[in-house]
């Protein structure tokens, strides 16, 4: 017991890069209750109050960035089912090497960069040049350019998403899966039922603590997933629907320097998105799976 | 398989492989047109005449990447920060999850709490901006490997690997040979744990190597630029670098840097993700064991 400090030593390195990197940021949030002046520094800037965050509420494009957040958010939620598919999928195949190389297929574009990623989308978009419209002239019927009418946008972006991570978020659930009980399958097997019975009846059920988990992780996640894939996305004619909070936050703060204004309108983000969790977590106790 | 197979488990069998079919085509074809893409005649792509297999073939666009500089300098660039990240990130991330995965570490629960708490809450875009601002790192090479120092969520699969794998008796052995906590997590532990430290090693080196948001907003000086950076001009801002454009020939035709950037794209696509694409299905058994450790709850 006397060599504990040991211990501590080994946590040093990580404590302090925590203290740094993420408790002294929400030190500095309180910048959007002030108005910061770089002279003055975090601590010496003027209070506002909530000044910044009526100015947001009161914005003409609030509702605008509240509806693209979470309906984006929302719209890839729906999506969550197909990584669970193509996990019970992967795990009925009885073909061992065809399952390995269904599984290395299926992971793999979760490899790629975000950047190369939209750069693929904006390529195979492309009205004039792209495969996707290629094909839609093929079959008689007028190019769309999908990347610069807004109505598009959400659709890309989530589908793209998903095509990118429905292997890799499948592996999760195959773990799960691996996990059922044989034997509850050999006597289902005896007792008649079919396959699609025992994945209903035996399979769903033994992964639904998994999904459960993931769902509440998601939800605290839901309004800042994926940012960085849609500001590479982002164009000036699709704005109206891709401006979503977090790249708001990013372009008038970095790029216009209204610091505090923007640090208020990443808290209210924040903010949300804890209070998601929590009630999403509250609901989840009652089935018996919660993450405390 | 004892039980024979009834006629619908059959029919099953087929309906399940052909969705796994259907998968399977639908996340390799656009894998498979960008490789053929990056060796054809882009008219021939442009057209879409060219939709499976390579028409036209030519290595054009292969050799005016190669021979930018600016391509070279950011695969440099982000190699450098990739091998440089990822260390710091396992000097930070192993000592940790190993003192956090033994017992006798008092006030480990208040730790604990005080990071997960960060996972689901933070300072935001802005507070962590001025901090990398304040400490002097934008513009240099700490501010692509600092920030993202560790990840709490590696950090967890870490220390239950240690937690399931390294016996409390191995380390009271140690500690009554006379070794010190240090030397043991050195000299005993960490050789035990060559699994965890490779799993760690990919997760954090693909996030390096794929990394752009940072660079973006704390890097200016195109010499420090990675390659994720370069690609952002060429793919998605669509700017051909001033030295692309030279290499077309000054003063040629808007038509000619037309067929020079769709000549490029695909091939910068490749050259970008085919190393990790490559070198993945070798390591893809690592990857899953730490989607597997994570899974396991305590």
């Amino acid at each position: 017991m006397k060599l504990n400090w040991q211990l501590y030593l080994l946590l040093a390195p990580g404590i302090i890069y925590f203290l740094v990197f993420k408790y002294y940021p929400m030190y500095g949030v309180q910048i959007a209750f002030k108005d910061f002046r770089a002279i003055d520094g975090i601590f010496g800037s003027a209070w506002v109050g909530f000044d910044h965050f009526i100015r947001f509420f009161d914005s003409y494009y609030f509702w605008d960035l509240i509806k693209n957040t979470l309906g984006i958010n929302l719209y890839g939620l729906a999506l969550f089912p197909i990584s669970i598919i193509v996990a019970l999928a992967l795990n009925e195949l009885r073909d061992s090497k065809f399952k390995k190389t269904a599984q290395t297929i299926t992971y793999a574009p979760h490899f790629i960069s975000i950047v190369v990623f939209s750069g693929m989308i904006i390529a195979f978009l492309d009205p004039a040049t792209g495969i996707i419209n290629n094909f839609i002239q093929l079959l008689g019927f007028e190019p769309i350019n999908f990347m610069t009418e807004p109505g598009w946008f959400k659709s890309i972006f989530v589908w793209s998403n998903e095509w990118q991570n429905l292997g890799w978020g499948a592996i999760i659930y195959l773990a799960a899966l691996a996990g059922v009980d044989p034997q509850l399958h050999e006597a289902a097997k005896i007792d008649g039922a079919t396959r699609l019975q025992r994945i209903w009846y035996i399979n769903i059920p033994s992964i639904l603590p998994t999904i459960i988990i993931l769902l509440i992780l998601n939800m605290g996640n839901m309004m800042s997933i994926g940012f960085e894939k849609i500001l590479l996305l982002q164009n000036e004619l699709n704005l109206e629907s891709s401006q979503v909070i977090q790249t708001y936050v990013y372009e008038s703060g970095l790029l216009h320097g209204q610091y505090s204004y923007s640090t208020a309108v990443g808290l209210f983000n924040s903010v949300i998105n804890f209070l998601i969790l929590i009630f999403f977590n509250r609901l989840a106790r009652r089935t018996g799976t919660s993450l405390w | 398989m004892s039980i024979k197979q009834t006629k619908s488990d059959k029919v099953f069998d087929i309906c399940n492989k052909l969705l796994v079919w259907f998968f399977i085509i639908i996340i390799s074809y656009p894998l498979i047109y960008i490789v053929s893409a990056s060796i054809s005649d882009p008219e021939y792509v442009n057209s879409g005449k060219m939709w499976l297999f390579p028409q036209g073939i030519t290595f054009e666009g292969y050799e005016r990447v190669f021979q930018n500089s600016e391509i070279w300098l950011g695969y440099r660039n982000t190699i450098f920060y990739t091998l440089f990240g990822t260390f710091i990130n396992l000097f930070v991330t192993l000592p940790m999850a190993y003192a956090l995965s033994r017992q006798q570490l008092v006030g480990k629960k208040v730790i604990m709490a005080m990071l997960v708490f960060t996972m689901f809450f933070e300072g935001g875009l802005i507070p962590t901006y001025l901090l990398i601002r304040d400490l002097g790192m934008i513009d240099t090479i700490w501010a692509m490997v600092l920030p993202n120092a560790a990840a709490m969520w590696n950090i967890i699969v870490t220390m239950t690997f240690f937690k399931v794998t390294i016996p409390r008796g191995l380390e009271e052995a140690a500690e009554i040979d006379g070794a010190s906590q240090i030397r043991t997590f050195l000299q005993i532990v960490l050789p035990l744990s060559a699994p965890i430290i490779a799993v760690m090693a990919l997760f954090y080196g693909v996030g390096h190597w794929n990394q752009y948001f940072n660079a973006l907003i704390y890097l200016q000086d195109r010499e420090l630029f990675p390659l994720q950076l370069f690609l952002r001009e060429i793919l998605v801002q669509q700017q051909l670098t001033t030295e692309l454009m030279q290499q077309s020939g000054a003063v040629e035709a808007l038509s000619e840097h037309a067929r020079i950037a769709d000549i490029i794209k695909y091939a910068v696509m490749i050259i970008s993700a085919a190393p990790l694409l490559i070198v993945y299905p070798f390591l893809q058994r690592f990857f899953l064991k730490g989607v597997m450790i994570g899974s396991i709850k305590e």
